[in-house]
């Protein structure tokens, strides 16, 4: 088993280089963009196959979180306190290293939070976001949970299209690149996630070790660990599952707030990377679209929901689906019901091919 | 260890459990019989805590265990089976009965993603108990396979080796014989036998006569909700009212 994992990983991480290289040899560099965006959707899907593939609840509000990440770790970074500066709450905040100042492109002078704290926030926020919602949605069995993150998933496109301080329709925009590597660390440039095309090859593997590392962590929890075996016990039988000792509905709020996390992460990476973040990233379609990934990954294949979620992603991204691109991830989510409602990994003995599909489970 | 104090359990009019009094002796096996409809599987319901009291107590070593939730109790040292089979989809045989051992670990969730020393020898030690669990059952060649493709009496094992992983003080059986046939009851009879002479008390609920006059200490006869009688097998099986029950009232017991 973990042997395989390896193996796996390995083979990813071999594609990724082979990829970058590709596109450098061949002057097609402009690729690695929407690859460090699909892998950030990546991030997010994989958590949500976490959630719905492995513990069997279903969320239709994933676009929400990542819409608190986005836009919260967007406000906070272009937020100009600087007629505040004054206030003793923001000097101390200041003195505490939590806030910055930049220039924007318009070559005003800012002081913001930085994206490291703006970024913990984001997640922190998401975090207890998903708590309140969880808490008494949780205790529920069924479908409640795909219903109230409906609901909760709705509140947040309202909120963002219609609150003034989040820009309205417009978004955010201008949102700085978030330091990860500051200049004065190895002498040279400071390396940040931007979408500035300086960085575009590191931003790719950072997009990449980020998206890795939290498949790696959600694979030993749900392979190997006592609340991940928890986990999917409770998918089949909540009843059996508690006998055995465990605690069904904390078990379920866990592993929903661990998926906000996840979701928020790629919502606050990405909103740097891209410099800025709209509504459109908030509403209901993503959020289906998102299921509809875990789903045709295999709905309990943390490696098919990733494959899937890039792929797709990418695709979607580069435009191929057109005006269509709504509706052909809800055409997937459609022929997967239909078809293969247990996850594509169903499908296993009709498909001869299928060992070439990343479908096994983990 | 285990008193059941006028325990009712009325849905709406209906009394399906009515004032039902008893003990179970620490070491001892005690059945639970009665016909269909007596209230045995409700009475099974609220000693696991799956559903609520309308009134009376239990109580598990002195301690009211009404107001548990089925988690707790696990913790307290219940296991149980399921009459209706129900082993965890998507799983192999030894994870199933690993996660029997849930209440045996501490680990927590982020522990779990970071696989650390102290975990990882916690996952280990789950493992050897569940191997042990499944070699007590004879089952442990199955361990790799996937725990819904097994017969129907190989699942029953499983279930019982899930409960066992837990290390349980009480265990209870719901309807362990159903679906067996004699051969294969009179091996979970003699395997009910061993697991109490390892210290498990055992409470169990059941249809098959043959089974319960086999290996109870004890018995508590239902009818209609209401306690008929509890006494010694020998004793039940010459118990007029409990034939009268079963049988009908003109049966005359053989001599």
């Amino acid at each position: 088993m973990l042997g395989q994992i390896r193996t796996r990983l390995g083979a990813v991480v071999a594609s990724v280089v082979l990829l970058q290289l590709l596109t450098t040899f061949t002057g097609t560099e402009y690729y690695l963009t929407q690859l460090t965006m699909s892998a950030y959707y990546g991030l997010l899907v994989i958590g949500l196959c976490a959630l719905m593939g492995y513990a069997g609840q279903i969320s239709i509000g994933h676009a929400g979180f990542f819409a608190i990440g986005g836009y919260l770790s967007a406000l906070l970074t272009t937020y100009n306190l600087t007629p505040h500066a004054e206030n003793s709450a923001i000097a101390l905040l200041n003195q505490a290293g939590l806030l910055f100042t930049w220039e924007n492109l318009y070559g005003e002078s800012l002081l913001t939070f930085t994206p490291w704290a703006a970024a913990l926030a984001a997640l922190v926020c998401a975090a207890l976001v998903a708590l309140l919602v969880g808490i008494p949605v949780l205790k529920l069995r069924g479908h409640y949970l795909a219903m109230a993150t409906l609901g909760f998933g709705t509140i947040i496109y309202r909120m963002a299209l219609a609150l003034p301080i989040l820009g309205e329709a417009d978004g955010i925009a201008d949102v700085p690149g978030f330091i990860l590597i500051p200049a004065s660390l190895f002498g040279g440039e400071a390396l940040m996630i931007s979408g500035e095309g300086d960085f575009r090859i590191f931003n790719y593997y950072v997009a990449w070790a980020v998206v890795l590392a939290g498949l790696v962590l959600l694979m030993n929890l749900m392979t190997r660990s006592r609340s991940g075996r928890a986990l999917r016990a409770l998918h089949s039988s909540e009843e059996a599952a508690e006998a055995c000792g465990v605690n069904t509905s904390r078990a379920k709020l866990q592993v929903f707030v661990l998926s906000a996390v996840y979701a928020a992460l790629a919502g606050v990476l990405l909103t740097h990377f891209k410099g800025g973040i709209g509504p459109e990233e908030a509403t209901v379609m993503k959020s289906v679209r998102y299921v509809a990934l875990v789903a045709v990954g295999g709905m309990t294949s943390l490696w098919g929901t990733l494959f899937m979620g890039v792929g797709l992603s990418f695709l979607s991204l580069r435009g191929v689906f057109g005006s269509y691109d709504d509706a052909v991830f809800g055409l997937i989510l459609l022929a997967v019901m239909l078809f293969a409602p247990g996850g594509l990994s169903q499908l296993n003995s009709h498909i001869p091919w299928r060992r070439l599909l990343p479908y096994r489970r983990a | 260890m285990l008193e059941l104090y006028q325990v009712r359990k009325h849905f709406g009019g209906l009394r399906a459990v009515d004032d039902v009094s008893f003990t179970v002796d620490a070491g001892c096996i005690k059945g639970v019989i009665g016909p269909n409809g007596a209230g045995k599987s409700t009475l099974f319901n609220l000693i696991a805590c799956n559903i609520p009291l309308s009134s009376g107590t239990i109580r598990f070593d002195n301690r009211e265990i009404q107001r548990l939730k089925p988690y707790q109790t696990a913790e307290l040292g219940f296991a149980r089976t399921f009459q209706n089979i129900k082993l965890f989809a998507d799983m192999s045989v030894l994870e199933c009965v690993m996660v029997g051992a849930h209440s045996k670990g501490r680990a927590g969730f982020l522990a779990g993603m970071l696989p650390l020393p102290q975990h990882r020898r916690e996952e280990a030690a789950i493992r050897r108990k569940s191997m042990e669990c499944l070699e007590f059952l004879g089952i442990a060649d199955l361990a790799e396979s996937p725990a819904e493709a097994l017969a129907f009496g190989q699942q029953r094992a499983v279930e019982l080796a899930r409960a066992l992983a837990a290390e349980p003080r009480l265990l209870l059986l719901d309807e362990p014989a159903a679906g067996l046939n004699i051969y294969e009851t009179a091996e979970l009879g003699r395997l009910i036998k061993t697991i109490r002479e390892q210290g498990v008390t055992v409470l169990l609920v059941e249809h098959d006569m043959s089974l319960v006059m086999d290996i109870c200490d004890e018995i508590v006869v239902l009818s209609s909700g209401r306690k008929l009688a509890e006494d010694i097998p020998s004793r039940i099986q010459h118990n007029a009212e409990v034939i009268a029950i079963y049988l009908g009232e003109d049966y005359e017991p053989a001599r």
